[in-house]
């Protein structure tokens, strides 16, 4: 598949004795939505933090669009259009959340320009927008330290949209959110994604997320990808089922 | 407009003191030179770094002044040269320490300005050692001033270098750099992620930091018409950081409002207890960190909601 968006060949890392990259092989296409499971500890993570540029590969290539950018830094990878959210919110903590929102939109231009403010009308509605998109307007005005980790967790989505990425990383943008919350919220996500038409890619534990919302699974184990291909195949499999899903027995 | 409401106060408070009590206008204009240089501190505080050195910087202003004076008579040339060898010095040292954070940014900040004092200290020769260099009163835009209208001259022009200068950094700390200030003090590592350089945003902020200590320092420097090593040592940095808490960071009032209450505090507490003025002014620190942690600005701001002046 030479049209590949994100490719990465033989990605391998270890941290001491821990395999965490064992020659990871991976295409993802334009436009497709990825999702990485795999039990703790299986690199899922690692995965991601090769690709944004903050952990780089012992051994292995990862090409964006065509272009290799193993161990380039952070800052480089998401100008070429990579974004990521994180596990754990990485929010501005004493910022309001659309002010959160407006540094992102403020880094890909203007972020320089000293007397324009930061909310330009401009800027506040485009924020507005994209907070809409994950219906969190309601919350645009709060201070980010004053949310609930369901919120803290969309907006952390949100301020990596608002970058306009071409590859959005997710980590587990469902872990902490209310299990009753957690399909409402990844359609709202999955709608505004395919509408802007952002190629994505998540790690996810829930495997009923997983089932709905991706085209695509990956699974990881010890470094490795063990099986990949359409959700209800992979989920399917009894040894994904037994290694990574922790049941036996026949598909519900 | 509302903004503008405490900034006119404030003004017409300095002025009408100004002009009742003549011998506040140099204390004031040392006050305003002061502030000066705690505003370029509190920019550095919202990203969460405390210099411990930047009277480095307003040393370097102030011997800018000392310096140039044999070679020009205009003040406000002197004034602008000041900023700019403060501004170069600030470039310098800030590629190395904005590489820093927390205590590290702290003490080598510190280690500079001590080099700095050291050898206007040692370099006698240039700089005449701890005696400090003689400044001759400059004329200010072409006038040649003397006694009141000389200390109104200055006075004025430190007001006006006052508001200028803070109204630029609050446009400044408004704009997307301004506001990552705050960023980096909760969550560097994501503006990282975002595509920003962290050291630039404080590195930009670091250098108009020292421009603001410098034009401080040389302000200072035709207010007193003398210059010593003294302007570098610690404790004047020290001294800095101290207006900067008392006065408060929340907005470009506060330290300007910290250094008029400690140099009014300073001047009638030396007088009235010459042996304990450095106690009384711990007291009032003390005082305000425990009971306005937000500093007397933050101290004005809840009582004018309390009032019902702002929602």
């Amino acid at each position: 598949m030479s049209g590949a968006l994100l490719e990465a060949r033989g990605l391998a890392l270890a941290f001491g004795g821990v395999r965490a990259a064992d020659g990871v092989d991976l295409e993802v296409a334009p436009g497709e939505i990825l999702a990485i499971i795999g039990p703790n500890g299986a690199g899922k993570t690692t995965f991601l933090n090769m690709v944004t540029g903050y952990l780089r590969p012992q051994a292995g290539s990862i090409r964006f669009a065509g272009r290799e950018i193993a161990g380039l830094p952070p800052r480089r990878i998401v100008r070429l259009g990579i974004a990521r959210s994180f596990q754990i919110p990485q929010l501005f903590a004493e910022h309001r959340v659309i002010e959160n929102v407006a540094l992102h939109l403020a880094a890909r231009d203007g972020f320089w320009a000293p007397f324009r403010p930061l909310l330009s009308p401009a800027r506040r509605s485009e924020a507005l927008a994209i907070l809409d998109d994950l219906e969190l307007a309601p919350l645009a005005e709060a201070r980010a330290d004053t949310l609930d980790e369901g919120a803290r967790k969309l907006v952390d989505i949100a301020m990596a949209l608002a970058l306009r990425p071409r590859l959005l990383l997710m980590d587990e943008p469902t872990s902490g959110v209310a299990a009753s919350e957690k399909h409402a919220i990844m359609d709202r996500l999955v709608a505004a994604l395919r509408r802007a038409s952002v190629t994505a890619v998540f790690v996810e534990h829930d495997m009923e997320v997983v089932a709905r919302h991706a085209d695509r699974v990956a699974v990881w184990s010890q470094g490795r990808i063990r099986a990949e291909g359409p959700p209800e195949a992979v989920l399917a499999d009894p040894l994904v089922r037994r290694e990574v899903i922790g049941v036996e027995g026949a598909p519900c | 407009m509302r903004r503008l409401l405490p900034v006119a106060a404030a003004v017409g408070l300095l002025l009408l003191l100004a002009g009742l009590q003549p011998w506040l206008r140099f204390v004031l204009t040392i006050a305003l030179s002061t502030g000066l240089a705690v505003l370029g501190i509190a920019m550095l505080l919202r990203a969460g770094q405390v210099s411990f050195g930047h009277a480095l910087y307003v040393a370097a202003g102030a011997y800018a002044v000392a310096f140039a004076r044999p070679h020009t008579g205009e003040g406000l040339l002197l004034l602008l040269l000041a900023g700019l060898v403060a501004t170069g010095l600030g470039l310098l040292v800030g590629l190395f320490v904005t590489r820093y954070r927390d205590i590290f940014f702290g003490m080598l900040n510190l280690a500079f300005s001590m080099v700095g004092w050291s050898l206007l200290e040692k370099l006698y020769g240039l700089t005449r050692g701890t005696d400090g260099i003689r400044v001759a009163r400059p004329t200010l835009l072409g006038f040649a001033l003397e006694g009141a209208a000389w200390e109104w001259a200055l006075f004025s022009a430190a007001l006006a270098a006052a508001l200028l200068a803070g109204a630029l950094v609050a446009s400044y700390l408004r704009s997307p750099a301004g506001e990552a200030l705050g960023a980096i003090k909760t969550r560097e590592t994501r503006l990282e992620f975002a595509g920003i350089s962290a050291r630039r945003v404080l590195l930009q902020a670091y250098v108009v930091s020292a421009t603001l200590a410098g034009l401080g320092g040389a302000i200072g420097a035709l207010a007193t018409l003398h210059v010593t090593p003294l302007l570098a040592y610690w404790t004047h940095s020290g001294e800095l950081v101290f207006v900067a808490i008392l006065g408060g960071t929340g907005n470009v009032l506060g330290p300007f409002l910290g250094a008029v209450v400690f140099e009014l505090v300073r001047v009638h507490a030396a007088a009235a207890f010459p042996d304990a003025w450095q106690m009384i002014l711990g007291l009032v620190l003390l005082a305000i960190v425990l009971a306005a942690a937000r500093g007397l600005v933050g101290l004005l701001d809840d009582l004018a909601v309390r009032l019902g002046w702002r929602g």
